[in-house]
Order: C-alpha cells, then sequence, then structure tokens
C-alpha cells in the first residue's frame, strides 16, 4: 500500500464518519424529523440498488430491464426468514436479526440470479432486455399468487428493523464491496467483456463464466438491498415491485454514467430526493422531473460522471492546489 | 519440438470450402510466415488455430493436446494467443489495464479474497502490477502505462495487442496482419520487436501478412495458400522463385 493509497483511505473514512455525525446532529437537533429521516433511508436502499444494477448495465454493459424482480425475491425471501426466526422466540439482538434477514435475502436472490442468467446471457443488447422484463413480471405474478407470502394483500408483520444509523453504516460497507469489488481481477474481467467480448476471450477470460458471476453478484446485492427495503417499511406487496420500478433504478444507472459507482451514488440520491422535494408543486412534479431526465440526456448522454469515478482525494487535492477541478473526476486507480 | 500442429484441416461453410486439408507443423523457436492472395483462407486458418470456428474435420494439436473442441480462452491457457487484424484493444481502458486483463490467469485470489482486500490480494496484485510493467517497459511503452488505449498512436496500439498477447504467457504466438496501416518506419520497427520477441520469450511465432518486405524480411519459413490449398512452402528464397506462387499472384 503505497503513500497515496493510504492518504485516500483516510480522507474517505474522515468524510464517512464526518458526514455521519453531521446526520446525528441533525437527527438529535430534531432539524431531521421522521419524513426526512424516511427520504434518507430510502436514498440508502436506492444507492444500493442502483449500484447493484451497475454491475451488469455498466460494468459488463448488458441491458438488465428486471432488477424489481430481484429485489422482490429479497425482500420476500429475508422477511419470511426474519419473521420465522421471531417466532422461534430466541433472544437475538436486532441488528444480527437484521444481518442474517440481508444475507438470506442476498443469497436466495443471488442463487436466483444464477439460475436466470445462466440460460439467459447467451441473449445480447435488447433481447436480453426483454428476457429480463418478462423474468421480473413472473416473479412479481409469482408473488401475487403465493399465498403462504400474503398473496396480493402482501406480507404483514414483519419487524421494523431497519432505522437510519444501521442503514447508514449497511450502505458504506456495499459500496466499499461494490467498489473492491470492480477493482479486483473479476472486475477487470467483467469490464473487458464490456470492452469487447471477442478480445476478452482472446485474451485467456472465460467470458460466459464471468457474464454469469457479474449477474449473480448483482443480484445478490439486489437481494440485500430488498431486504433493507422490507424491514424498513415492515410490509411488502407485490404491486410495488412492478417494471416501472426497475425502470427508475435503470434511469438512475444510466443519469449517473454507466460503469460508475459514484456516479450511481449521486443520481440515487438526486432522483430520490428530487421528487420528494418537489412534491410542494403537486401536479408539476411529474413535468420538472421527466424535464430534468431529457436535459440531462440532451445535453450530457454519457450521465453525470460518465464511465469515470469521482476521487474525494483529488478533490481536495484540487481546492487546496488550485488545480483544474476537473482533475477530480478520472479514472480514478488512487481513490 | 513440434508446438502447434494443424492436420488435414477443413472449413466448410455451408457449400464453401474456405480450407482444404490444410496442413501445417510449427517447431519450437520458429518464425513462419502465412501468406495468400485475398480470400485465401488465411484468417480462416487463424480462427480455426485460435478455437473461434470448430473445423469441419482434421486435428490440431498444441503441445502434444487435442485443442479442437476447446474455446478460445482455454487454448490460451494452454500456450497459444492471438492478435486480430482490425486492432481490438480494451479502448477506455488503460495500457497497463489491457495488460493486466491478459495476465488474468496468473493472478491467484478469489472473488471473497479481492472484496475484502485480504493480504492475498496485495501481493498477488503488486506481482501482477511489476510483471506487466516490466511488460511494457520491454516494449519501450513505459511511459504509456496510465493512457487509455484509444488515445494511443496507431503504432503503439498494435504493440500493445502484441504484449497483451505476450502477457498470457503463450508458446505460440499468432499475429493477424501486424503490419497493416502501418508505414515502412514503422513496419521496419516491427519488425525489430517480432525479432526480439521471438528471442526474449523463446516463443514460436506464426504471421499472416501482405507486406512482401515484412515477410521476406524475417520469416525462416513460409507458407502459401491459395483458395485454401497449401500451394507452397520453404525459405523466402525458394517462394519468391515458385512459379506456383507467382501464378497465384500475378496470375498467368
Amino acid at each position: 500500500m503505497d503513500k497515496n493509497k493510504r492518504k485516500a483511505y483516510i480522507i474517505n473514512t474522515i468524510s464517512i464518519i464526518s458526514l455521519y455525525l453531521v446526520f446525528f446532529i441533525l437527527i438529535q437537533t430534531k432539524v431531521m424529523n421522521k419524513y426526512f429521516m424516511g427520504i434518507a433511508i430510502m436514498t440508502c436502499i436506492m444507492i444500493i440498488m442502483a449500484m447493484s444494477l451497475n454491475i451488469v448495465a455498466g460494468f459488463l454493459g448488458e441491458m438488465a430491464l428486471g432488477h424489481a424482480g430481484f429485489m422482490a425475491i429479497g425482500a420476500y425471501s429475508s422477511a419470511y426468514f426474519s419473521i420465522a426466526l421471531m417466532d422461534t422466540g430466541f433472544p437475538l439482538p436486532n441488528i444480527i436479526v437484521l444481518i442474517l434477514a440481508m444475507l438470506v435475502g442476498g443469497m436466495v436472490t443471488g442463487i436466483m440470479g444464477f439460475l436466470i442468467g445462466t440460460p439467459t446471457l447467451r441473449l445480447r443488447g435488447d433481447y436480453l432486455g426483454i428476457v429480463t422484463i418478462g423474468f421480473s413480471e413472473i416473479i412479481r405474478i409469482f408473488f401475487i399468487n403465493f399465498e403462504p407470502t400474503g398473496g396480493a394483500a402482501g406480507l404483514k408483520g414483519i419487524t421494523k428493523l431497519v432505522n437510519f444509523n444501521n442503514v447508514y453504516w449497511i450502505t458504506i460497507v456495499i459500496i466499499i464491496l461494490m467498489f473492491t469489488f470492480g477493482r479486483s481481477k473479476q472486475g477487470r474481467a467483467i469490464i473487458s467483456i464490456r470492452e469487447d467480448e471477442i478480445a476478452s476471450e482472446a485474451a485467456g477470460i472465460p467470458t460466459t463464466r464471468y457474464k454469469v458471476l457479474a449477474f449473480t453478484v448483482s443480484s445478490f446485492f439486489a437481494g440485500i438491498g430488498g431486504a433493507l427495503y422490507a424491514h424498513y417499511q415492515a410490509f411488502v406487496e407485490p404491486s410495488k415491485f412492478g417494471f416501472m420500478f426497475s425502470i427508475e433504478m435503470f434511469v438512475i444507472v444510466v443519469l449517473g454514467g454507466l460503469g460508475s459507482l459514484t456516479g450511481s451514488i449521486v443520481a440515487a440520491i438526486v432522483l430520490t430526493v428530487l421528487p420528494e422535494m418537489l412534491r410542494g408543486f403537486a401536479e408539476y412534479r411529474l413535468l420538472v422531473y421527466s424535464l430534468a431526465l431529457i436535459v440531462m440526456m440532451i445535453f450530457r448522454p454519457q450521465g453525470m460522471l460518465g464511465r469515470s469515478e469521482f476521487s474525494l482525494t483529488k478533490f481536495i487535492d484540487s481546492l487546496i492546489l488550485r488545480k483544474d477541478i476537473k482533475n477530480s473526476i478520472d479514472g480514478g486507480e488512487t481513490r | 519440438m513440434t508446438v502447434l500442429a494443424a492436420k488435414n484441416i477443413t472449413m466448410q461453410f455451408g457449400g464453401l470450402t474456405a480450407v482444404d486439408q490444410f496442413n501445417l507443423e510449427l517447431q519450437s523457436n520458429e518464425l513462419v510466415g502465412l501468406i495468400g492472395p485475398n480470400g485465401a483462407g488465411k484468417t480462416t486458418i487463424f480462427n480455426m488455430l485460435t478455437g473461434v470456428y470448430v473445423p469441419t474435420s482434421g486435428e490440431i494439436i498444441l503441445n502434444d493436446e487435442s485443442i479442437l473442441k476447446k474455446t478460445p480462452h482455454d487454448i490460451v491457457r494452454l500456450g497459444a494467443s492471438r492478435t486480430f487484424q482490425n486492432i481490438r484493444l480494451f479502448k477506455d481502458l488503460t495500457a497497463l489495464e489491457n495488460v493486466k486483463i491478459a495476465y488474468h490467469n496468473f493472478i491467484d485470489y478469489n472473488m471473497i479474497q479481492g472484496m475484502f482486500r485480504t493480504k492475498k490480494f496485495w501481493t498477488e496484485e503488486k506481482k501482477a502490477h511489476e510483471e506487466c510493467v516490466k511488460l511494457l517497459d520491454i516494449f519501450d511503452m513505459g511511459e504509456y502505462a496510465d493512457t487509455l488505449a484509444k488515445n494511443l498512436p496507431y503504432g503503439q496500439q498494435r504493440k500493445l495487442e502484441i504484449a497483451r498477447a505476450l502477457a498470457s504467457e503463450p508458446k505460440v504466438l499468432m499475429l493477424d496482419e501486424p503490419a497493416a496501416g502501418m508505414n515502412p518506419a514503422e513496419t521496419a520497427e516491427l519488425m525489430e520487436t517480432i525479432h526480439f520477441i521471438r528471442n526474449k520469450f523463446d516463443i514460436t511465432v506464426l504471421l499472416i501478412e501482405h507486406d512482401m518486405k515484412l515477410v521476406m524480411g524475417i520469416c525462416e519459413r513460409i507458407i502459401v495458400v491459395d483458395y485454401g490449398k497449401t500451394i507452397a512452402e520453404g525459405t523466402p528464397d525458394e517462394i519468391l522463385k515458385n512459379p506456383e506462387v507467382i501464378r497465384a499472384y500475378l496470375g498467368n
């Protein structure tokens, strides 16, 4: 680990903790009420969802339009598990139950992702998009008709385990894990498939295996996002996980920049907070939202950050040394 | 010692026989040229040797192992790598990352170790980094390590593709028209590079080329194909005098 990397780690750690402290003070002084806290929690969940979708859409470069379906599997399986666990009456601290539920949700969704990905990843581009829509609809219809999880009425009786404190740290851990995944040899292999599949194969990368791996990892994290969602809302119903929700997540990824994890974070924050901020305008809300998307796509079609990552270290350097601010946005090996 | 051997390989696309009963034997540390007029089937032969196409009939042996049913990435692992006629780099990645991707099979850590950045991750990544920088330095490309591949000059892109092919430590390197689109000065430099890597890495080189100066200049043995068949084989001097070759290239 060289000096630059250590510096980057320290700066990022400090900023994560200070951001938490800011929220902590806001909550303690009651500036941030329950409503804002709800938005903050939803934002964290959407960050996880968008980043996990970015692994397939951005890193692997495949169109996946069924992310809501994976989220549903994670939500239902984890909720079912935590209800069963609570029923046994075994005294466990809430956070342990939540982590176990998240792992169960992630695992089950990961396995489903593997099963769905193996046959479908032979397809490319828009064909894959249509197949993933189909699968997510099947999942939704399945839950509507599946009585053990409440059918169309939804699954009730989930203990609310998620609050801002734990969801913040869970999100941070997951963000870090996705970053390290993107910068491991597996991440590199997946990116090389996006760049040129034939060349990747000729460079000795087993492309089929890595495609399935990307799909599985992506759905694993989507399952975790779903688990958090279920334990925040304390109620899950199938109608939430419709096609439009998948599209919403895809929009976040495209807007942030396909292949840019930091871009997904920024876009998830903007696109979750913006509609809430616009609530005062009632009927113009959706208009402004759609307009923002259209303007964005016209003037910056590659998304906010394109394929590059935002580096806090370089940003601070540029502030201190008054270097060109643009330097803070680049390939970002030294985050 | 025979490194790569193709025995009577035939490739048919529907009714068209692109390659007909082609034979090839590459000895270790040899530099062999494969030439022929346009549409003679040279690239098809390449694609069969690298696993992109499965021959309709015949047998291909690489290091005493049949690679007939193997996928392209398996063949790379067994020791044969290639470059492409139209450069296929990972354009939005840096030169160093391009090489690192091909070094993939020598980096030994699993996904969990990578995600949690265990000690193994750091040592393996460090080793990979050093090896790949070394490889770029051999090609005098150290200064371009952090340049995006798409921003490299054309000649450097060709070199990077060769460097990437060498990162998987092959025993046979197959170059598909490495001098395409190069000016005479760049071609001369490329000739030197090919000569150099053959000796430095102790590998066998098979190259397809249209540039006669390059082929005649460096190849020890030349195979001429036309209409999917071998029409001549021998040293450059023999090939130049061969009436069959003259007919194939110039007509009667």
